[in-house]
């Protein structure tokens, strides 16, 4: 039978399965809802390095031994990696991974990569190209504010529709068996460009890509929001939120009852000050490892839909008046 | 026809996204900002006087007023206070010559790991260069036209 579903789906037929995740995060998101969830909560921002972007490496080294060491597995079992960051040319990838010696992919979907790398894990597992493969992905937010907006130390006042970069790093191991979740499908993003230029305002420059995913997922898997116990979105946050909700009531599906979002779980609104919610690759990844797949491998969900988001601009591209453009990709994780 | 449909159907998106987006209140804010400001120029005012008190020229005086806000601003900087006050002062913390330091103390911070030439050197007029610019612009404009003015006896 074909594995190839509608215009941009595939649905395996030998699912791949998640035998195995891992969590790291920052102090403000281990005070957070979901802080007990995480497999470990650094106290120290730095993680123990002397610069915010070989923290982000530490906290990507720390994921991945973790989610090898809950497999039972040694980086030499691992066929690929498929692994991302949020900062200029991956470097935090690259010298996160660089002692593992594991044969690398290097990826950028913005806040999206944990999808990316999960959805062509999926794919390379279910092909039969490797036992055992390991998607990667991070963000932390200091090194993001210096690449993408101030110093940290600079005061100015965050919009309320900013949100705030998660400090965690996700990784999860794919094989063709074992453990309880399993991808059984994905729908690949496209680039999605409904003309906002307001960088600090990224859930409504993502909420329109999110929208075209799950879209396009009912429509090639034939399914209706109701066919998943949740869907769940990376980082639009609570402005993004309402505007997915809206522009799918207009193409006829109402997702508002199973709709939650990683950057809505992540932080307190009200006593974090974080305003309109989480956001970063770490972000989706995290709340995944934690929170998600539990609940999946428990049984409580039976089958939700992944779709991390990402906002696809540079300071370049900003500084020179182009609008920032959005994508999203779906995985279909199931019980099993 | 397809870009100005596109166009706007953009245009609606981004009207109808100006709708949802919660924003900070501006009254609000302007009253926090004038408070704060209003304080930073009143401790100003303190300084200017006591230089004065102390003998010191009305030239002297303000050069040390100055000095010592732009040290305050630097050390509260560096302590990560001054972004807190920002937050609740906005322009009120901005405008004043506190504002300038911590725009230029932010990022010589931030860049010192990425050398001293390379990285403080180059990056730590980030914020503040273009203040910088512009402000010699302008006052070397200002001059030109005060000095124009003067040749054809207006002045």
């Amino acid at each position: 039978m074909s594995q190839i579903c509608g215009m941009s789906s595939i649905q395996f037929d030998k699912a791949p399965h998640i035998i195995s995740a891992a969590s790291v995060v920052g102090k403000k998101e281990g005070e957070g809802p979901l802080g007990k969830l995480f497999d470990l909560v650094g106290d120290d921002p730095m993680f123990g390095e002397d610069n915010w972007e070989k923290a982000e490496s530490t906290l990507q080294k720390e994921a991945a031994q973790m989610a090898l060491g809950k497999a039972g597995l040694l980086p030499t079992q691992i066929r690929y990696l498929f692994a991302g960051d949020l900062l200029g040319q991956l470097i935090a990838t690259s010298f996160g991974v660089v002692d593992m010696n594991i044969p690398m992919f290097g990826l950028y979907g913005a806040c999206s990569t944990c999808g990316e790398s999960l959805s062509l894990g999926a794919m390379a597992v279910a092909a039969g190209y490797g036992d055992y493969v390991l998607a990667l992905t991070s963000s932390h937010f200091a090194s993001a504010e210096k690449q993408f907006r101030f110093p940290l130390e600079y005061g100015n006042q965050r919009p309320l529709a900013a949100t705030w970069t998660v400090t965690g790093s996700g990784a999860f191991v794919l094989a063709p068996k074992g453990g309880k979740a399993r991808i059984t499908g994905v729908t690949t993003g496209k680039v999605v460009d409904f003309g906002v230029k307001d960088s600090m305002n990224m859930g409504a420059c993502m909420a329109p890509a999110a929208c075209d995913t799950i879209y396009q997922n009912f429509m090639d898997f034939n399914r209706q929001p109701e066919d998943y116990d949740k869907i769940i979105t990376g980082d639009l946050g609570y402005v993004g939120q309402k505007i997915l909700i809206d522009l799918l009531k207009e193409k006829g599906f109402d997702i508002s009852k199973v709709h939650t979002d990683c950057g809505i779980e992540i932080y307190d609104q009200q006593t974090q000050d974080t305003h309109s919610g989480g956001s970063g690759c770490g972000c989706s990844a995290v709340t995944l490892a934690a929170m998600i797949l539990p609940k999946i491998e428990k049984g409580s969900w039976k089958r939700v839909l992944f779709v991390p988001t990402g906002a696809l601009l540079s300071t370049v591209s900003f500084n020179e008046g182009q609008s920032v453009p959005g994508i999203a990709h779906g995985v279909v994780i199931e019980h099993c | 026809m397809a870009d100005i449909l596109k166009e706007k159907k953009n245009q609606q998106y981004n009207e109808y996204v100006k709708q949802v987006t919660p924003t900070h209140s501006l009254p609000m804010n302007m009253l926090k900002a004038f408070v704060t400001g209003g304080i930073i120029c009143v401790i100003g005012q303190f300084l200017l006087n006591y230089c004065g008190s102390l003998g010191l020229d009305k030239d002297t005086s303000g050069g040390w007023t100055s000095m010592i806000l732009v040290l305050l601003s630097v050390i509260l900087t560096g302590f990560g206070i001054y972004p807190k006050l920002a937050k609740f002062g906005g322009a009120g913390t901005l405008v004043p010559i506190t504002g300038f330091a911590n725009s230029v103390a932010a990022p010589a911070i931030e860049f010192q790991k990425e050398g001293q030439v390379f990285g403080i050197g180059c990056k730590i007029f980030t914020i503040a260069g273009p203040v910088i610019l512009y402000g010699v612009f302008t006052s070397w404009l200002v001059g030109l036209i005060y000095w124009l003015l003067k040749a054809v006896h207006v002045l």
